[in-house]
């Protein structure tokens, strides 16, 4: 409507600019951040002072200039998540430069709202509904003001926006039930997109697992159907690693290569269990040691090493049902060639731990006693576990047994792994998660990236492979209990880990329970769980889908237009007498004379009986009992009834079409 | 013509369609002297270009949440989506029940620009903001109020003006874009209006000729309301009255007042005196000379064809004799 921008509008404008561009400030380069702020500084500037707006060729090399910044920034990847969103802030802001026309502010508008989108690749949590709404109703406010000549006040924008969005609420929540879901992704997710970010890494050198203990994000939440095995079984098992190159543990052939090509034997009893599993990294799939192969989801198998793994990487949310039997043989036998491989070393790393080892071999034959006998070398002599160990040089084996004795589960798990392909016994590093704590307020176990661990897992005859945790040696609470409860307090536990008042964790035990809920009904809500909550309410099909959909979705929206319009019906008349004058004006209206605006009743009724003389009597009758019952000071119902009954038999229509018959 | 035709069908389809379906439209507007409520079912809606740019973004965002299977972003594409729907009763029924009046409209001369008053009132308790006000296919040049709560408010139509007579208003539109702008809802109305066009004042130039009027020489009868001008000698057959009797004391002989109507000539404007001229160039110098007349106080009569208008002065006067040259020969009342 309007081709330019009143002053109030534009700082209104530029308000919620920054309300909508504000969250991004943490991923965002800070020059690009303090370019975003001082375009919009600038912008409102030159709106008060009235300063010129820069000339084409400027806003051509900023535009350039910036371009060129973010695709420096980020090594010339623009197609990432992080380069994506910047670039797109960056030219949103730059919009600001060539702001004039309606066209540009609208533009400006929709980018807004597209941008609204880009945070919740980065946060999907509960309070970014709240976000949602707020920056929602803002942005329409201000492009209901846009709509209008001169500026408006946000008292009315707001309420007209907040209208709007409520009646919108209930489409939207009937979409996003209804609205087919197909499987994502479409084209493929950037390497950094958010559903990437935390998880197991792919290879275990030291500190790579208490780096995860930093974040207290979920991993997934267990519900037991049943007995709950207790804190030091619940061992979940994720990427298996068994090549040693000197330094770091990692996978010798890709993990997903091959599924379990060994016996597993599944002894006692099965304990079932579902499992709400966060978006992640890779395709693990996180199970109790042993899952049964029966009971394993569609698209899921078990890995040459035991893993559990999904067919395609794991990016949304998903639950899976399984069983597992906490007491099995694994691999009973070995063969030449994989045993080979769990004793691979690289030879020219560790010189005193080899030495340990063949020293361990002279006085233990036995496989079973050599174990139990450097697990108590780990419990006897001062190892500390802790969570800032010392770093560690070229010979990292030898230097932690031998020198600093203090670290983290990775130390363990690798040093012990190292001694026992040292000693001849086959051995490998699993990492995964260890514990859980239970919640309260659902029954369920959650078990974060805090909990990750790694342990291993040794070769011994007849018993196959079986689970030797160094770090339940050292520090038995880590398993036993928790990670809080293993580590000194002095040594800076981060935040989350920190001990807590009784209140507290209620609290936190209740968001939690919150937060279980809103991953498992509303972000989880994808193709599967839509099928399952669908086919509960009959609509197995696809057709039926739409159909409901068509048929809903057009019922609510008829519904919301009969709202709108009766917000702008006609004020119904109260005055009863009025309501009878009005009737008859329609009447006469539609005979071909309208009472003009500002005629009084009596000089109306005096033009209508002059053009029709057969109507006067009739007319200056009802004109006599309008105005006296309009102008009564006490109501007169005999009166009005007569008015009523002289409007009821005052035809002139009727009259006309008879006149016109006759002739 | 058919191949004309054609080429438009096949290079702008839908500017074709909307061009037939507006013809269809306006064939039915009827004309309509009181006040017209605007109906819902004259209320025409169809996508703004914002509309559709806004469609193609949700598109967009569809798209972005399905690749992400991001159920926050499906939560904003849907609200949006709901928005943009519920957006379109909103737009409609922004201009369902108002009243159209026609107010008043003065008249212009040719050439000028006549200008139309509609009167929009708002029954409901809900104001109505940004109603446009424009002649179909010139949204552009529309002029946009907010009509109050059970208020209302006068709008002007501007229509430049070529020839003499009555230029009816025609069909005009209401519109509005109101709330969001993703929608454009209309309505076309035609009420009962007229401007009344003078003929195109001649420039000058041509002076009119000095034609004695039927009374010949004025007499003192009409002083009264004429402008005093001065005294002179008595001369036989003066009035008594006209006499100026306060002087006659002093003087040795008598004066008698004169007033300025008695000195001239009363001017008749002459439809046969410009021989020469078409019928148009005469009633424009006839216009001239009524104004002309007019400015300089005189007193004058019109002679047109089967119209004659008695001599006198003043507004009402000056406006009988141009609706006389405006109308003349037209076949309207």
């Amino acid at each position: 409507m309007n081709e330019y921008l009143p002053l109030a509008t534009l700082l209104r404008l530029l308000a919620v600019l920054t309300l909508t561009l504000a969250p991004h400030v943490g991923h965002l380069p800070p020059w690009v951040s303090a370019l975003i702020a001082g375009l919009i500084v600038w912008r409102g500037l030159t709106a008060y002072r009235q300063w010129r707006m820069p000339g084409t060729m400027v806003k051509i090399a900023l535009a350039l200039l910036a371009f060129v910044g973010v695709l420096v920034h980020f090594d010339g990847r623009l197609g990432g998540q992080n380069a994506g969103t910047t670039l797109l802030c960056v030219m949103t802001a730059l919009k600001l430069l060539e702001f004039k026309g309606r066209r540009d502010v609208m533009v400006l508008i929709f980018l807004m709202y597209f941008m609204l989108l880009t945070h919740f690749l980065f946060s999907q949590e509960m309070w970014t509904v709240a976000y949602l709404f707020v920056c929602v109703l803002a942005v329409t406010a201000v492009l209901i003001e846009c709509q209008h000549r001169g500026a408006l006040s946000p008292r009315i924008t707001l309420r007209k926006g907040g209208i709007m969005v409520l009646q919108a609420l209930p489409l939207m929540v009937l979409l996003f039930v209804l609205f087919p879901r197909i499987p994502g992704p479409l084209w493929g997710l950037p390497e950094d997109s958010a559903a990437a970010r935390s998880g197991l890494p792919d290879q275990m050198a030291p500190g790579d697992i208490s780096r995860l203990i930093e974040s207290d994000e979920v991993a997934f939440r267990v519900e037991f159907h049943g007995p709950v095995p207790p804190p030091s079984a619940r061992y979940w098992r994720g990427p298996v690693f068994d090549h040693f190159d000197g330094r770091a543990w990692r996978d010798s052939v890709p993990t997903f290569a091959s599924g379990l090509s060994s016996r597993l034997e599944l002894l006692g009893e099965p304990v079932s269990y579902a499992i709400m599993l966060e978006s992640q990294r890779g395709r693990w799939l996180f199970a109790l040691d042993m899952p049964a192969a029966r009971s394993l989801p569609d698209d899921a198998f078990i890995g040459r090493e035991g893993q559990l793994l999904a067919r395609k990487p794991v990016t949304e949310r998903r639950r899976y049902e399984l069983t597992s039997y906490m007491q099995y043989r694994l691999a009973p036998e070995l063969d030449e060639h994989a045993r080979k491989r769990y004793l691979r070393l690289p030879p020219d790393f560790n010189p005193r731990t080899r030495t340990l080892a063949a020293t361990l071999r002279t006085h233990y034959t036995d496989d079973e006693a050599l174990v139990t006998a450097v697990l108590r070398m780990f419990h006897e002599q001062p190892f500390v576990y802790t969570l800032r160990p010392p770093p560690l040089g070229r010979h990292s084996v030898d230097e932690f047994l031998f020198d600093t004795r203090r670290g983290f589960c990775e130390h363990y798990a690798g040093a012990f792994s190292f001694l026992m392909r040292a000693a001849g016994i086959p051995a490998r590093v699993v990492t995964g998660y260890q514990g859980g704590q239970h919640n309260v307020f659902g029954d369920y176990y959650v078990v974060r990236q805090s909990d990750a661990h790694a342990w291993a897992e040794v070769w011994i005859e007849n018993r196959g492979w079986v689970r030797v945790d160094p770090t339940a040696a050292v520090s038995p609470q880590r398993i036993e209990q928790s990670i809080e409860a293993a580590l000194d307090a002095a040594e800076g536990l981060p935040g989350h880990l920190a001990a807590r008042t009784r209140l507290r964790f209620y609290l936190e035990a209740r968001w939690e329970w919150l937060n279980g809920r809103w991953n498992a009904l509303v972000l989880s809500y994808g193709p599967e769980l839509q099928q399952r909550f669908l086919e509960r309410l009959g609509l197995d099909d696809l057709r039926d889908t739409i159909l409901a959909l068509t048929v809903l979705g057009t019922s609510i929206l008829a519904f919301m237009g009969v709202l709108t319009l009766r917000q702008f019906a006609p004020e119904p008349v109260r005055d009863a007498a009025l309501r009878e004058w009005q009737r008859l004006t329609r009447r006469l209206a539609r005979a071909g004379l309208p009472q003009r605006p500002g005629e009084g009743p009596r000089d109306y009724a005096a033009r209508v009986a002059a053009v029709h003389p057969e109507w006067a009597q009739a007319i200056h009758h009802i004109t006599q009992l309008y105005v006296r019952m309009r102008y009564l000071d006490d109501p007169d119902p005999a009166g009005q009834n007569a008015l009523v009954d002289a409007v009821r038999a005052f035809k002139p229509r009727s009259a006309r079409r008879r006149s016109w018959i006759r002739s | 013509m058919r191949v004309w035709l054609i080429t438009t069908v096949l290079l702008k389809p839908l500017h074709f369609v909307q061009n037939r379906i507006d013809a269809w439209v306006m064939a039915r507007v009827r004309r309509q002297s009181g006040p017209i409520t605007v109906a819902r079912g004259r209320v025409y809606i169809l996508p703004t270009r914002f509309g559709y740019a806004f469609a193609l973004m949700l598109l967009a965002m569809l798209l972005g949440a399905m690749n992400y299977s991001n159920s926050m972003a499906f939560l904003l594409t849907f609200l949006l989506a709901g928005l943009g729907l519920v957006c379109m009763h909103h737009t409609h029924a922004n201009l369902v029940n108002i009243q159209l009046r026609a107010g008043s409209c003065a008249p212009v001369f040719a050439g000028d620009i006549a200008h139309f008053e509609v009167r929009i009132d708002n029954p409901s308790a809900h104001p109505r903001y940004a109603l446009a006000l424009s002649w179909p296919k010139a949204e552009k040049q529309a002029i946009t109020a907010d009509v109050p709560a059970r208020g209302s408010i006068t709008l002007v139509l501007s229509l430049p003006t070529q020839h003499r007579g009555w230029l009816p208003a025609g069909v005009f539109s209401v519109s509005t874009e109101y709330p969001l702008g993703l929608f454009h809802a209309w309505t076309w109305a035609e009420l009962d209006m007229r401007c009344l066009v003078f003929p195109r004042p001649a420039p000058g130039g041509i002076v009119p000729p000095a034609t004695v009027g039927t009374n010949g020489l004025a007499s003192g009868e009409r002083s009264g309301q004429d402008e005093f001008a001065g005294l002179r000698s008595y001369r036989r057959g003066d009035a008594p009255r006209s006499i100026h009797w306060k002087s006659f004391p002093k003087l040795t002989h008598p004066v008698v007042k004169q007033f300025a109507e008695t000195l001239e000539q009363e001017l008749w404007l002459d439809w046969v005196a410009l021989p020469w001229l078409d019928t148009e160039a005469r009633l424009s110098q006839l216009t001239r000379w009524v104004l002309d007349a007019e400015a300089a106080q005189r007193s004058y009569g019109l002679r047109l064809p089967g119209r004659v208008i008695a001599p006198g002065r003043g507004d009402a006067h000056r406006i009988e004799c141009l609706r006389a040259l405006a109308l003349y020969e037209d076949a309207q009342p």
